[in-house]
Formats: C-alpha cells, sequence, structure tokens
C-alpha cells in the first residue's frame, strides 16, 4: 500500500428513514478543519436507496463532494451490505481520513470496515487534530507529519489517550455525537454529486430484518437541549419526576436522567445521560438527585454550568458541580420552579 | 451446538475508582471482574444452553491472572475454558486483539460466538465486529435478546431510538448489552467443580493460523502518541442552606450568568 495515493478527509454522512443524521454535519464542521491544514477537500458519502434529495444539503453544510451510493439493499442498516459500500468506496476513493460517526450504526460499521480494508479505528473520538507523530522527534524513529491525532476518553473517562495511525490508510476514527461543531448553513452552496454504483455481492452475511420497532415514547433530543434537568434515582418515583418536568418547563428546558432511572424503568432509555447513555453539553445542566457515579459524569462534565442538589454531602457530583446545594430535592424543587415562574413573570 | 463466549477480565470502574493524591488514576487498587457486557454475554449462553443444549466455551486473551475470570465462568455453568496469553502478543490494539483471538477460536468448534458489545476499560466496541470479520461470520452487534431456532438466531438489535428485530444463519457473531439479562450467580457447587477443571493455555505458537504480523503492539496499526489521566474540573461551591435560601442561592446564579 502506497500511502501517498490516499487524499482527502471522508465522512460517512449516516441516514436513518431517508433523514441525515445530525453528526453527518458534526462530522462535516470538524472535517473542514482537518482538510484545510491538509490542503483538501471533504466528501460525505451517503448510502441508502432514493438519496438523491440529500446531496443539497450536505452541500450547504459545508461538504465539497458528496458520493451517493444507492442500492435498494441499501435501504435499512444491515451491516454487510453497508460494510461492502463503504469497502468499495474506500478503495476506490482512497480517502486518508475517514471519519464516521460513534453511533449505533458506526459503532458497528466502522470496525467491520475497518478490518476488512486492514487499517486501525480510533473509537468514539472526542477531539481530532493534524500533527506530528510522534509527537516529539525520537532518535532512530522517523517523525511523520500531517498525521491524524485521534484523542478519546477511556477507562470510564478517566484517561484520555491520542492515538495515531501511522503507517494504514484512511485514518479512521468513529467520532462521538454532539462533541463536534457543524458550520453555519450556507444556503446554496454545491457539492459536486457523484453517483458511485459498486456492486454489492448478496451472501450468507446479510442478515434479515423481520421487524423494526421504534420508540414512540419520546422525540426530544437531548443532546440538542440548551438546559437540561436530569433526575437520577433520588427523585423516587416516576410520578415525582413531575417536579423536575415542571422546572423544566418555566426554563424552556428538557428533562433527562441517568441509567439508575432507566432501569427502573421511569424513564426512556433516550434520555440517558452518560457513557452507555448520551453526551450532553448543554448551557447547565441539573443534576437532581444523581449520586454522580463516573459512567454518569462522563456523559456531562463538559456542560457549562453544572448545579447539583442532593442530600448527601459527600455524593461525587459535587466533584463536578460548579454550584452543589446539599438539601432535599422534593423541598427545593419546587419551590425553585415557583421562584423561577415569579423572576419570569416579573421580567415580562 | 457449540457456543463460544469471549471474556475479558477489566478493571472495575464503577463505582470503585480511586485516584492517586497527584489526581492519577489509582490502577493497583482496582479490582479485577469478568466485564459486565460479557457476563451477560454468558448468561446468554448459558439460557441457550439450558434451552437447547449446547457446550459452551470461554475463551479470553490477557495475563495469566485471568485464569480466576475462567474459573467464574466454568463456576457460572462454562463447560470449557481456554486462556491465551503470551508476551508476544501484549500490547495489542483491537485490530491484533481480533485477530488473535479469531485464530484462537478457528480452533474450536462453534455454531455461535458471543462477545460483549464492550470493555470497560477500553470502551471501544471494536473487537467483536472484528473478529466476526476476520471469520467472515455474520454479525449482529448491540443485542438486547437472543433466542435460537433452528439453525438461525432471532436477535433484537439495538439502536438509539428503536430496534430491529434480526434472523441470522449460524454460525454467527452476536455482541451483547448488559441489557440482556441478570447474570446468574456462582454456585457453591460450580465454585468447587471449577477449581477441579483444566483451564486450556494456549501461547501465540499453538495459534497457526495467525500472521505474526497482525499481532501485539508491532502488529496493531493505531499507536499510542500520548496517554494521561484525565484532568478534572475541580469541585465548584458546595452549599448548604435550608430550602428558601437554597432557592435564592440558585436564582442568582442562574441570573449572574445570566441564564434568566
Ligand atoms: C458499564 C456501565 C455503564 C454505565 N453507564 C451509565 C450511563 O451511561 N449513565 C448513567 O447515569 N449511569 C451509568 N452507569 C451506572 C452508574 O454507575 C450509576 O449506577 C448510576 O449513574 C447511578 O444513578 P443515580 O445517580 O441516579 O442513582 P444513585 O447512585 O442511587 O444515586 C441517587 C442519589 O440521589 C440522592 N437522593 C436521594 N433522595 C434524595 C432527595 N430527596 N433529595 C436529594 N437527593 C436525594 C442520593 O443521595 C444519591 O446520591 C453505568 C454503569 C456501568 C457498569
Ligand atoms: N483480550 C480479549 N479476550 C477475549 N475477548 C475480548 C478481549 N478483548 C475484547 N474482547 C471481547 O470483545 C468485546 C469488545 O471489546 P472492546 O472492543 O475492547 O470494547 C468484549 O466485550 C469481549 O467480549
Amino acid at each position: 500500500m502506497s500511502l501517498e495515493e490516499y487524499k482527502g478527509v471522508a465522512i460517512f454522512a449516516q441516514q436513518v428513514d431517508n433523514k441525515l443524521s445530525s453528526i453527518a454535519f458534526e462530522l462535516i464542521g470538524k472535517a473542514h478543519e482537518l482538510a484545510a491544514d491538509l490542503g483538501t477537500d471533504v466528501t460525505a458519502v451517503v448510502l441508502g436507496h432514493d438519496i438523491a434529495g440529500l446531496a443539497d444539503k450536505l452541500g450547504e453544510y459545508g461538504a465539497d463532494k458528496v458520493v451517493l451510493i444507492d442500492n435498494k439493499e441499501l435501504e435499512t442498516y444491515r451491516t454487510e451490505p453497508y460494510a461492502q459500500a463503504l469497502t468499495a468506496y474506500i478503495n476506490e476513493y482512497k480517502p486518508e481520513i475517514m471519519l464516521v460517526g460513534a453511533t449505533a450504526i458506526g459503532r458497528d460499521l466502522g470496525p467491520t470496515v475497518s478490518a476488512r480494508v486492514k487499517t486501525g479505528l480510533t473509537a468514539d473520538c472526542t477531539s481530532l487534530e493534524i500533527g506530528d507523530f510522534p509527537l516529539q522527534a525520537r532518535e532512530g524513529q522517523e517523525q511523520k507529519h500531517n498525521q491524524l491525532l485521534m484523542t478519546r476518553p477511556a477507562f470510564g473517562g478517566n484517561t484520555i489517550a491520542t492515538i495515531a495511525c501511522p503507517d494504514n490508510r484512511p485514518q479512521m476514527a468513529t467520532v462521538r455525537p454532539g462533541v463536534m461543531q457543524k458550520l453555519p448553513k450556507e444556503a446554496g452552496r454545491k457539492a459536486e454529486v457523484i453517483n458511485f454504483n459498486p456492486e454489492l455481492t448478496v451472501n450468507n452475511r446479510f442478515v434479515e430484518i423481520l421487524n423494526i420497532v421504534k420508540n414512540v415514547t419520546s422525540t426530544v433530543d437531548i443532546m440538542a437541549a440548551k438546559i437540561l434537568v436530569s433526575g437520577g434515582r433520588g427523585v423516587g418515583s416516576a410520578e415525582n419526576f413531575k417536579l423536575l418536568e415542571d422546572l423544566a418547563e418555566v426554563l424552556g428546558g428538557t428533562v433527562s436522567c441517568s441509567r439508575a432511572v432507566v432501569d427502573s424503568g421511569w424513564k426512556p432509555k433516550d434520555l440517558q445521560v452518560g457513557q452507555t447513555g448520551k453526551t450532553v453539553r448543554p448551557n447547565v445542566y441539573f443534576a437532581i438527585g444523581i449520586s454522580g457515579a463516573i459512567q454518569h459524569t462522563a456523559g456531562m462534565e463538559e456542560s457549562d454550568i453544572i448545579i447539583a442538589i442532593n442530600k448527601d454531602e459527600s455524593a461525587p457530583i459535587f466533584d463536578v458541580a460548579d454550584y452543589g446545594i446539599v438539601g432535599d430535592l422534593n423541598k427545593i424543587v419546587p419551590a425553585l420552579t415557583e421562584a423561577l415562574k415569579a423572576e419570569l413573570a416579573a421580567k415580562n | 451446538m457449540n457456543i463460544v463466549v469471549c471474556i475479558k477480565q477489566v478493571p472495575d470502574t464503577k463505582g470503585g475508582v480511586k485516584f492517586n493524591p497527584d489526581g492519577t488514576l489509582d490502577r493497583a487498587s482496582m479490582l479485577a471482574i469478568m466485564n459486565p457486557d460479557d457476563k451477560a454475554g454468558l448468561e446468554a449462553a448459558l439460557r441457550i444452553k439450558e434451552q437447547n443444549g449446547a457446550k459452551v466455551t470461554v475463551v479470553t486473551m490477557g495475563l495469566p491472572k485471568a485464569d480466576d475470570m475462567l474459573r467464574e465462568a466454568l463456576a457460572m455453568g462454562a463447560d470449557e475454558a481456554v486462556l491465551v496469553t503470551d508476551r508476544r502478543l501484549g500490547g495489542a490494539d483491537t485490530w491484533a486483539t481480533s485477530s488473535t483471538v479469531a485464530a484462537a477460536v478457528k480452533k474450536l468448534d462453534y455454531d455461535l460466538i458471543i462477545t460483549g458489545r464492550q470493555a470497560i476499560d477500553g470502551d471501544t466496541a471494536q473487537v467483536g465486529p472484528q473478529i466476526a470479520e476476520h471469520l467472515a461470520l455474520p454479525v449482529i452487534s448491540y443485542a438486547e435478546d437472543i433466542k435460537v431456532e433452528g439453525n438461525s438466531v432471532i436477535v433484537k438489535r439495538q439502536y438509539e431510538d428503536r430496534y430491529h428485530e434480526v434472523k441470522a444463519q449460524m454460525p454467527c457473531l452476536i455482541t451483547a448489552l448488559s441489557e440482556l439479562n441478570e447474570p446468574r450467580y456462582m454456585t457453591p457447587g460450580g465454585i468447587f467443580d471449577a477449581y477441579d477443571k483444566e483451564v486450556t493455555v494456549w501461547g501465540r505458537d499453538d495459534l497457526t493460523d495467525l500472521d505474526d504480523a497482525n499481532i501485539g503492539l508491532a502488529g496493531s496499526p493505531t499507536k499510542i502518541a500520548k496517554a494521561s489521566d484525565k484532568v478534572r474540573k475541580g469541585a465548584g461551591e458546595k452549599v448548604t442552606l435550608d430550602p428558601k435560601e437554597s432557592v435564592e442561592y440558585i436564582v442568582n446564579k442562574l441570573k449572574e450568568k445570566h441564564v434568566i
């Protein structure tokens, strides 16, 4: 493999039900920075069926090229046809960097494709930049320039590692949703659209989808919320979440929760913050009756302002909170809602 | 039916994370446990064994002390255990790990391979799908429920906002979520028997179907440029006030920060 043959930054533009996922735009945003450093361009690769309509939006958000792989087999995500298609793209177009979202799709597709094209894959990255590997020149080892340096948390968020892939191409990473910034929309900006039709071979690795069941319970996206009112087991019951919903409503915020709450069946999984839930970065994060286990804080500690209410003064949540209040949520939260209502009414 | 479950011994990060006075992670004081997703995978295999009849073999690549974890798996009800251990395998990334584990699995009989979704040390969720790739098997990740029907498995495959009910022909590989089940405890009799059983130990040279270019640190395409313990944002203010004062305190902070 000649590494120099590989050029350009590519992103897997995930779509579900023919709607582009937010991660696609986040990846384009980051890819733009990387491409600028490398003096190259950004390609968004879309896999699906009847997807021609998605190209314009990708262009408006900063893709220079859009590669469409349109095939009936790609209508709904399945590992094998998607892996065949993305592998075909990589072999044909040879991007030097291939970014995939660290979503339930990307964390299945990424490893499969990286193993198929025999390259490295860095999981769930939270920061990407172009730099040298090794970081400092070492005697007896060639220092390579213009490498993708991929930074990611590990050990449940307790350590961070920066990883490079100096000898294989493409340099692949899955990127945590909600961390990279999209570019502002530039209406009318056009990408060059390329239709690519690799042959997909139906084999024993094609699984059969018998049924698709969507969670209809909630449609809110906690990753997009500016204010999150998050509750833990300390809230006590599904009914008592009403206190948090009222608070969220006055502030124009959204309710989220810890895993203990999901495990108890009080709230659906898509409201869960943390290592096995979602990573959130709101302007304000209220942690109410949440102990602050490391798996939870891994998903929220980047919030701008963290306000914790917990009756246990030794709860670890106070180690990450900007403002910690030791006290009973059942007394504080309803009173806070009322006080805020009064404040906001006085303002208008 | 033969089921192979890939399990890994990991430091227990759940609740028990300890820091040294200088803020670095105190790894020595953390317990080593069977990775939670893998334990759920083993439990799923044991349930299939009870319902359909199967032989369950657990495989791990790791240090010799992973013997403890394998005995725990035997005490839970696994039939056989394989430890792949060799200095030359150390420093492996997910490519090299999956190449090695796949080479070990190839020496066994299997209809179904179960791995955890992700190990709580590396948190990559890559090794399962990559083992499937090396063995050219269908993979179903993120399993919330597994049923065996004849020559097929029917799996509830989790996504963020939905699940797919998916059917695959065996042999295939499934990655298990902790949500799958509540793993059983070891029985006293099981513990007793587990210490009498043989754990098969394989070194690098026992894995003939494995290229030197794909193992250990040298065979890993990804290289660590830098690793450090995360600098945690320090604790902010902490106050203990009566409810009314608490409310005033929060409202003032929200005003100061121009939230309201
Ligand atoms: C592999 C793995 C992945 C995980 N992933 C996640 C994840 O993604 N997200 C996540 O959240 N967790 C995750 N966890 C679980 C995590 O370790 C904790 O178990 C969980 O976060 C605890 O939730 P909690 O804080 O709501 O409950 P608890 O730990 O039970 O805490 C409840 C808190 O409420 C307080 N409280 C009780 N009553 C009141 C009251 N009246 N007023 C004020 N305070 C009160 C208590 O003092 C206590 O601190 C994961 C665990 C593992 C092993
Ligand atoms: N050294 C190993 N030995 C056996 N199985 C492993 C090993 N490393 C990872 N696995 C399996 O692969 C899954 C995913 O691991 P990871 O990609 O490291 O998050 C784990 O849950 C295990 O089932």
